[in-house]
Formats: C-alpha cells, structure tokens, sequence
C-alpha cells in the first residue's frame, strides 16, 4: 500500500532519515516505534505530501507522492487520512459538524445522507450522544475519538495516527486501542500507528518498525522483536533507562566538572 | 561595522523573503476555480467579524475626530475672519487624509491582529495541517475569504468614518460654536472634488486594505506556531501594518496631491 525505498530526509544541516526504506502492506496495522525526537511525525508528513523529502520515493496506491503535482496531490490525499496528536478538531464547528466536514467539501450528497452518515461514525467512536457538543467541552479522549471519527468519514484507504495513545487515561487508552483494531478490520483500512506506547502498540501491531539514529534499527512482527539480538531494540522494548542509548545528556566528566566547581 | 552590515543584509533578506512568502501565499488563495456556492457561507461569516464588528470602533474615533477637527480648526480660522470655511477644513481633511489612514490604523489594532491570531492558533493546534491533509487547502478555505473580506470592507468603513467625521464636525461647528449651518454644507459642496478628494480617498483606502489584511494574513500563516511565536506575530501585525500604512500614505499623497 504505501512503499518507502532509500529515503533521506535533512531539516537544515540535521539529517533526520537516512536512505530508510519501510513497507506497509494492504489492510495490516504497522506501527512505527521510536526515542522521541526521531522525527516519527515527520515520517508522517512525508507520507502526506507535506514535506518533502531531499531524495527517495514514497509509493502510495501506485503514485510516488514526492512527484505528484498539487491537485494529483489533492486527489491522493482523499484516500488517505491523519489523526493528529491533538486531535486538532476545529474549534469553532460543533462535533457533527467536524464528523460532516470532510464529507461536505468532497461530495454532494444531500444533508439527510450526510447526517446518517456521521451519526454511524459517532457511532463507531462511542460519540452518537456528544454530536451537538464543541470541541472545548470534550475531554482529551473524547476529542481524539471525535478526531476517529472525522479521519474515517469518509473511508480512506490509509489512516495515520500519530502518537494515538499520548496523554491518554488507561480507560480512554483502551477504548482507543480496541477502536484502531476494529475500525482497521471492519473498514478494511492499511492503519500506520505512530507512538512510543509498547505494550498497546505490541498488542496491535500485525508489524513494527523500530525507528531511531536515522533509519530502522529493527523490525518484524512483535514477536519477532521480541526475540530480537539488537541490544537498542531490547532497550527500547524493555524501557531500560541506560543502554546503547545514554542516559546522560552529552556532558563533560562530572567529577571534574565538581571540582572545577570547588576551585 | 562588519557585523552590523550583516544584519542588515540578512534583515534585508529576510524581508524578501517574507514578500515572497506572502506572495504565494496569495496567490495560491486566490487563483483557481471560485466555488461561489459552497463559499458563500464562509465569506458572509467573514464580512461580518471583520466588517461589522468593526463598525463601533469607527462609528465613534470617526465621530470624535471630526468633532477635534472642528473645534482646532474654528480657532485658527476665526483668527482669519474665515469660519465659513470650516466644512471644507473638515471634509477634505478625512476625506483625503483622516479617513482612509485611521480607519487603516483602527483596522489593523481591531481586526488584523485578531486575524493574524485566529490563524496563528489555528496553525499551533495543527487545525490548518489537518485541513491539508483531508484534500481541503486551508489557503482557499481559510486565506481567501478573510482576505477579500479585509479589502472590501476597508473602504466602506473608511468612507462610514468621513461620513460621521463630517456629522461630528457639524455637531462641533455649527451646532455648539454657532458657524452658520448652511454655509458649512454649502462650502464643503463648492470645495470639494468628487474625483480628486473623494475617488482619491477610496484609491487610497484600498491600497491600506490590501497591505493591512495580507500583512495580517501572512503573520498569521507564517506564525511560529507557539504562543510566544503568535504574541510575536500578533505584535508584528500592528507594527508592521502601521508603519507600511503611514509610509504608503506619504507616497500616495504625493502621487496624488503633490503636483
């Protein structure tokens, strides 16, 4: 579904990916997994058209998204769909209204139409009864799922979340981890699940790429990582503090540093 | 001496670079197909937060301009014997200068900066990336109606601004420092010039409207998008819009009253 080969990616002088190449196949949840600061939303925005990366192709459905010409670009991002850390819903539009954006500006269909079709998807997210709220009055679960439930309005064939589980409470957690399963499942959706969250992730994921120093350090499916030799892999898993990634900021040596301190 | 050379160069490039910024930014709002039917809602919204909500700000600096005017303009030209001539005083002076330049002044404190703040926080809440990203361009969506609602609206309110400027003057004038009633409207109508002072007026209120709402707009859009960044951005857009009003205000003066 989207294939990246030998991409590079600079932002300035600082290289954020390396000649990285990634797959995600057709109707699997593959999720990205990485330190924080790896650019995991970059990788997102390069997906989407944009940014743009310095060398590489990024393959969706057949078209090289860095090539295509704005409207192509347009076209192509009908079929795809984001779900931002924030969930960034519109402030001024009531939750339906939100759901019934993206079907209003890419369709004609009349309003009775529109109207059923956004109540199955406040219906899919749990959020039939909140439709008359404002994005101010949700809380931070409640908006993601509103969020959810404006990504899939109008079925993408791709649907990116980034970081879905930041923030979130165990309970909302939870709500949306078993939402990404079944939505990917019954709407037959490719799903790319940006997040550093690894025991959700794990338990999602049909396959993991393991992000970080530039490119992919490792990936397969969870529990081929799992069993993975890379001891950065195993750090990251594991959540250990110190390891192949340091602990310490870039420092001079502390015992000299106290004693430069006392002198 | 180096060093401050440059700076100059890169604030020199930088400013170039920001008219570059904002001019793509313009023309990717407003080439293409209109969609007058699926616009129209949005432009309506648009013409009322920046239009008619600034109306009560203009209504009264208009009407307490007009009347400053008459009251500092009768006693210098009682001095002369020539308070007959205080219509024309008034009038020419917002019509030709007052107006369009305070109304622009008004327009960028009360409606650039809550332009340029809406879309700057609209970009920090990633409002406008999601936008993009569901095949909507927040440029068309977002840039364009506030855009020609800023230019259209300008000017009227400018010309609403002379038309109570002129009443308050009345007000001062006639009504309180007892110049004759009929003299005041009958020497504004001999000494001033449809095209030269009123046409003149609206030119120039058109040209502040266009650079007061896209330096708003572009301040917004090219926000960095923390609040730091838009109370940043928020400060840049009055600055900067007073300041590129008054100094165009200078040349379209001399371009058009000089000679």
């Amino acid at each position: 579904m989207v294939d990246i080969q030998n991409l590079t990616f600079r932002r300035g002088e600082r290289v954020i990916y390396d000649n990285m190449s990634m797959q995600f196949s057709r109707g699997k949840v593959t999720a990205i997994m990485g330190p924080s600061g790896i650019g995991k939303t970059t990788l997102l925005r390069l997906i989407g058209g944009q940014l743009q990366p310095d060398t590489g192709t990024i393959v969706f459905d057949g078209e090289n998204i860095p090539a295509l010409k704005r409207h192509e670009l347009y076209q192509a991002r009908k079929k795809m769909s984001m779900l931002f850390q924030s969930g960034a819903l519109f402030t001024e539009m009531s939750v339906f209204d939100n759901v019934a954006f993206p079907i209003r500006e890419h369709t004609r269909l009349p309003e009775t139409i529109i109207r059923m079709m956004v109540l199955m998807k406040l219906e899919a997210v749990g959020l039939r009864g909140a439709r008359d709220l404002m994005p101010s009055e949700l809380s931070g679960g409640m908006a993601r799922r509103a969020a959810l439930a404006r990504a899939i309005a109008l079925d993408p064939q791709l649907i990116m979340y980034d970081e879905p589980f930041a923030g979130q409470d165990p309970i909302s957690m939870g709500v949306i981890v078993r939402l990404i399963k079944s939505l990917n499942g019954a709407l037959g959706m490719t799903s790319i699940v940006v997040s550093h969250d690894v025991t959700e992730v794990m338990s999602i994921a049909d396959y993991v790429y393991i992000v970080a120093e530039r490119k992919v350090i490792g990936h397969g499916t969870p529990a081929q990582l799992l069993e993975h030799e890379s001891p950065l892999v195993q750090q990251f898993l594991q959540g250990q503090a110190d390891g192949p990634v340091p602990f310490h900021f870039k420092a001079a040596d502390y015992a000299q540093e106290l004693m430069e301190m006392k002198g | 001496m180096l060093n401050k050379l440059q700076q100059l160069g890169s604030a020199t490039i930088g400013t170039i670079q920001g008219l570059g910024r904002a001019s793509l930014m313009l023309f990717g709002a407003l080439w293409g197909r209109p969609r007058p039917v699926k616009s129209w809602p949005l432009y309506v919204k648009q013409f009322y937060v920046v239009g008619v909500l600034s109306l009560l700000i203009i209504l009264v600096s208009g009407l307490f301009i007009g009347m400053v005017l008459a009251l500092q303009g009768y006693t210098v030209l009682a001095k002369f014997g020539a308070e007959q001539m205080l219509g024309p005083l008034v009038a020419l002076s917002l019509l030709r200068e007052l107006g369009p330049v305070v109304t622009a002044l008004l327009f960028a404190g009360r409606a650039g900066s809550a332009l340029t703040a809406e879309i700057g926080l609209m970009k920090a809440t990633e409002q406008l990336s999601s936008m993009e990203m569901m095949a909507v361009d927040p440029l068309r969506r977002i840039i364009a109606p506030r855009f020609w609602a800023g230019l259209i609206c300008m000017p009227l309110l400018a010309l609403i601004f002379n038309a109570v400027g002129i009443l308050g003057g009345h007000l001062v004038g006639v009504d309180w420092l007892g110049v004759d009633g009929g003299g005041y409207w009958s020497a504004m109508q001999a000494n001033v010039d449809f095209y030269d002072d009123i046409v003149n007026g609206i030119i120039k209120s058109t040209v502040f409207a266009f650079i007061v709402t896209v330096i708003a707009l572009h301040k917004g859009f090219d926000a960095i998008p923390t609040s730091e960044g838009i109370s940043q951005a928020t400060t840049q857009t009055v600055v900067t819009a007073s300041l590129a009003v008054l100094g165009f205000d200078f040349i379209l003066t001399a371009v058009m009253f000089g000679g």
